[in-house]
């Protein structure tokens, strides 16, 4: 465990995770379980090309199937409601629920039908005809480019959506000066988080309260915000119900065209309407495929390894529309040169649409997909001297000495013991005896590979990326709340406002204001109140809640605090300062004997206000709105921004070895070093990062939404989108350390993304590692069974 | 069509469209919403129920197919409200969850193994749940859940209920 001793209570103690109880029983609530009287269900029609004109939709037969209610097209939807919310200025490039007038990629919704069941709603969407005419289009990213190519938005007038570069320092002159250079061009497939449940959402609109309600499988901030914007309503005519269990979204459950599709629907129709995506609709027209990015990278470096400057060119293929998708090009900016100490960087980012499925947030938000492109690098500086790719990373690491450190870019990490952290892995796992059995298994005929990645993981940030990108966005806080009322009971009841999807936020908002009350968390009851009765809070995107919900519980907590010393200072007739507060009761430092309870304090506070501070507030009600640690900066004019307030450190080793017949790959030893700070609940953070570290594993070697040359999605199931099962994950010991965040309430930093950022990074080293003796290298992630097979036998063939 | 299912023990007369998957029958027409819909196609696992103490995938089987057989859910493997079975009791320790969504599925594949292994491996308790995919936690937890629960059931000497 940690080397760092503790003075907490509960704070980083192996407790449960309270959500787990209802969960293990099967009484979540997730959004199918929502069952309103009258509901109706919605199917959807979708379009079978890649790019076409819409002639015209009959709806005729479909209106006389049994059980059909409505079937709503694209022009209605337009005139009735706003486009989407769009991240960057492009306001020729409209997103809708529904195509209207052109369609942009295949699977994309043309109409919706609403029936009695989903399967009468499935069986009447056969039956709508839309007569289309097949335009021409484009996939590939660089083609999109090309000016010949054809306009996904013609109105637009281009395929770029973004197009901008950054200068971080002397690029020329260290590019002039320095003896030796690389480049490196890699590509980081489509592929997506893909979460058990798909996306869903259950609307009703109350005519007489001017009221629509809405349940939904949700991770997205702003989204009754959006919803109400789209809808033409006011905001406070939106009540979205946060207690809702979501069933994994890991960054793309952000069904904002769902729930404008949904609540017009619901408010046109006069009864509640319930639309759950079927796994092909999340996998296609549900619009939530991760980064499909291609880099260029470019370092110069002397005879030591030392990287000193970058270039890299960042091209981004987001699909058929916007959406606030391009600002994954914005998040890495704030750890640009990773845990390495690069003094000078260019970065152009580029973000082109294609006729492929809308992209969205997917966890690590870019960051994964640049934390490969840093550490292939690396390895590519070490391969061209010849030297070890672990010493090449140690010569280049930030030292733990120099924090808070300054990156290119204008980030200031906050913390880390990178040295450490990688030392305590090679304690558990000798680096020397684990190259010595990569020889061995070398030397038995076998491919057999070493990958090293070491990643940083930027957590609770104030979301300037989006300020950095576009400038009309002057955005620069990412709030969150926590409201802690003591009844007059004594009861403890603290809310949280927003869902979860898996994070055990809870459980988080109980140890926290457990810890800080020196209560036990388990009598914290902590509730989610709908969005009209919420604080602002930004949701589990990020890797914010930690530092944000938890830093929100931590200052409740003490203003309660505060409050209960207060009272009991002018019962005992002493000054504040002489009060101290000790798990629920307060007395006075001088004369100990002298002391009130809790139940003393809950009696004055609710019942006796003739012995309450002159003018005080009666009862026993906090609330803390927070403030992003280090934020509340928008980016300078030259393009520098501190977008994080804490960096999570990860050193990933492992051992692989492909079958250099099948090209089948088998990881046979993981070891992962993690710094997260203060970790507030240990298991849910070895959740996290084992659960990351399986989705980097996908996402290095079976995951992609992959598309053939006429346009069409071509996985389209589980059995063409292959996830990790429990044979592809392999035991990983994970080796923590523990080096606190002086921005945070207690020393925490975030860790949802963990893993995530570090194992493709790592596996890619590998595969290549494993590749080395043939002279090959491949840089197209997925490193898929069929392309390092084919590989492998062509550089055998020569 | 009329149908009589056998759910968690007790007896179900019910009318069904033939087409209804057994999936379906038991969250829309007994209520039964611990079993979840994950992608309605037999690879993710999260539908598994029990048939004879069989783990089946519920997306798989039309419910009319169901008839004749003893089905069980989460619901009937929990021992009551508010209390654990040593299996659920075991994932709650070691946290072998974190959205919950393939949870009760995952629990009752391990229920299945169980009975049939009261001392499985680590190699045989991830064959046994190779057909449930979690997004959630790189299964390392759920393993562990497993074998503790076997140990804890071993401990008791008690015959697993199936």
């Amino acid at each position: 465990m940690t080397e760092t001793l503790h003075h907490f209570r509960y704070v980083a103690s192996d407790r449960r995770v309270r959500e787990d109880r209802r969960f293990v029983a099967g009484k979540g609530q997730f959004v199918a379980d929502v069952d309103l009287p009258g509901m109706k269900h919605v199917a959807l029609v979708t379009c079978p090309y890649p790019a076409a004109r819409i002639r015209s939709i009959d709806k005729t037969a479909a209106l006389k199937m049994p059980g059909i209610h409505y079937v709503l097209d694209g022009a209605e939807l337009a005139e009735a409601t706003a486009p989407l919310m769009n991240g960057l200025d492009t306001p020729d490039v409209p997103r809708r629920p529904l195509a209207h007038e052109v369609a942009r990629y295949s699977g994309e919704w043309m109409a919706a039908v609403v029936a009695d069941t989903r399967a009468l709603a499935d069986d009447a969407a056969e039956a709508v005809e839309v007569d289309y005419e097949p335009l021409p289009f484009v996939l590939d990213a660089e083609q999109a480019m090309d000016e010949k190519s054809p306009l996904v938005h013609a109105a637009h007038g281009s395929n770029v959506l973004l197009d901008k570069s950054f200068v971080w320092g002397p690029v020329d002159e260290d590019f002039a000066d320095s003896p030796r250079k690389l480049s490196l061009r890699l590509k980081w497939a489509r592929s997506a988080t893909v979460p058990i449940e798909t996306f869903g959402v259950v609307a009703n609109w109350d005519a007489w309260r001017d009221m629509l309600d809405v349940w939904a499988s949700i991770q997205m901030p702003r989204y009754a915000d959006q919803i109400a914007a789209a809808l033409k309503i006011p905001l406070s005519s939106v009540r979205v119900h946060h207690d809702v269990d979501v069933g994994g979204s890991y960054g793309v459950k952000r069904g904002i065209k769902h729930t404008v599709l949904a609540g017009y629907l619901a408010r046109r129709l006069g009864f509640p309407v319930r639309l759950i995506e079927d796994r092909l609709e999340n996998m296609r027209g549900g619009d939530a495929h991760g980064p499909e990015r291609l880099f260029d990278v470019e370092v110069t470096f002397d005879d030591n390894g030392v990287v000193r400057s970058m270039k890299m060119r960042a091209l981004e293929n987001v699909g058929a529309y916007a959406g606030r998708s391009p600002f994954q090009l914005g998040k890495p900016v704030g750890a640009i040169v990773g845990p390495y100490k690069i003094r000078s960087v260019q970065y152009r980012a580029i973000a082109v649409v294609t006729n492929k499925t809308t992209q969205e947030a997917v966890r690590g938000f870019g960051q994964g997909p640049t934390n490969v492109a840093l550490e292939r690098m690396m390895d590519e500086v070490a391969d061209a001297l010849g030297l070890d790719p672990l010493e090449v990373r140690r010569r280049n690491l930030i030292r733990h000495e120099e924090f808070p450190y300054t990156i290119p870019s204008g980030s200031a990490y906050d913390s880390g013991d990178y040295e450490t952290v990688i030392d305590k892995v090679l304690a558990d796992t000798d680096y020397a005896a684990l190259k010595a059995e990569r020889d061995r298994l070398r030397g038995e005929g076998k491919l057999a590979g070493i990958g090293i990645a070491a990643c940083l993981e930027p957590s609770g940030g104030n979301a300037t990326f989006e300020a950095l990108l576009n400038p009309n966005i002057t955005t620069s806080t990412f709030m969150d709340s926590c409201r802690i009322n003591v009844d007059g009971s004594g009861a403890i009841t603290a809310t949280m406002h927003t869902t979860s999807s898996g994070q055990g936020h809870e459980t988080l908002v109980g140890t926290v204001i457990g810890e800080a009350l020196g209560l036990d968390p388990d009598i914290i009851r902590v509730t989610r109140p709908d969005s009209l009765n919420s604080l602002p809070s930004g949701t589990p995107v990020g890797s914010r809640m930690a530092i944000m919900l938890g830093g929100a519980a931590f200052h409740a907590a003490e203003k309660l605090k505060t409050k209960l010393m207060t009272i009991a200072a002018h019962d005992l007739r002493i000054p504040f300062d002489r009060a101290v507060y000790d798990q629920g009761n307060v007395y006075d430092r001088e004369a100990p004997q002298n002391w009130r309870t809790w139940a003393d304090l809950v009696t004055i506070a609710y019942r006796n206000y003739h012995r309450m501070p002159p003018g005080f507030e009666p009862g026993l009600a906090v609330s803390h709105v927070m403030q992003v640690p280090t934020g509340g900066v928008l980016p300078t004019a030259d393009g520098r921004v501190h977008m994080y307030p804490c960096f999570a450190f990860e050193f990933h080793l492992l051992l692989i070895a492909i079958d250099p017949d099948l090209g089948t790959p088998q990881i046979l030893r993981y070891r992962v070093g993690h710094d997260c700070g203060t970790q507030i609940n240990p298991k849910i953070v070895r959740g996290m990062t084992m659960g990351g570290i399986a989705h980097g594993i996908g996402a290095a070697l079976y995951e992609e939404f992959a598309y053939n040359d006429e346009g069409q999605l071509i996985a389209q199931s589980f059995m063409d989108y292959l996830l990790p099962s429990a044979h592809e994950v392999p035991p990983v010991k994970i080796i923590d350390h523990e080096t606190p965040s002086p921005h945070t309430v207690l020393g925490q930093k975030g860790s949802g993304e963990s893993g995530y950022l570090g194992a493709p990074a790592a596996v890619a080293n590998a595969i290549n590692d494993a590749l080395r003796p043939l002279g090959v290298s491949i840089n197209t992630l997925p490193l898929t069974v069929s392309k390092l097979g084919d590989l492998i036998a062509q550089a055998r063939g020569r | 069509m009329r149908i009589e299912l056998t759910v968690n023990g007790k007896k179900h007369a019910l009318e069904v469209e033939e087409r209804t998957t057994l999936l379906d029958c038991l969250r829309d027409h007994l209520g039964l919403k611990g079993t979840h819909a994950g992608c309605e196609h037999g690879v993710c696992g999260a539908c598994t129920v029990l048939c004879d103490g069989a783990a089946v995938r519920s997306c798989l089987m039309f419910a009319p197919q169901a008839e004749g057989f003893a089905v069980t859910t989460i619901e009937g493997v929990t021992p009551g409200p508010g209390e654990l079975s040593p299996i659920q009791d075991a994932f709650c320790e070691t946290h072998g969850m974190q959205c919950g969504y393939c949870t009760p599925a995952m629990i009752l594949t391990a229920h299945a193994l169980l009975a049939d292994n009261p001392e499985p491996t680590r190699e045989e308790i991830v064959e046994a749940i190779s057909g449930n995919i979690c997004r959630c936690t790189g299964y390392a937890q759920i393993v562990e859940a497993i074998a503790l629960a076997a140990e804890r059931m071993r401990g008791a000497n008690r015959a697993v209920e199936r």
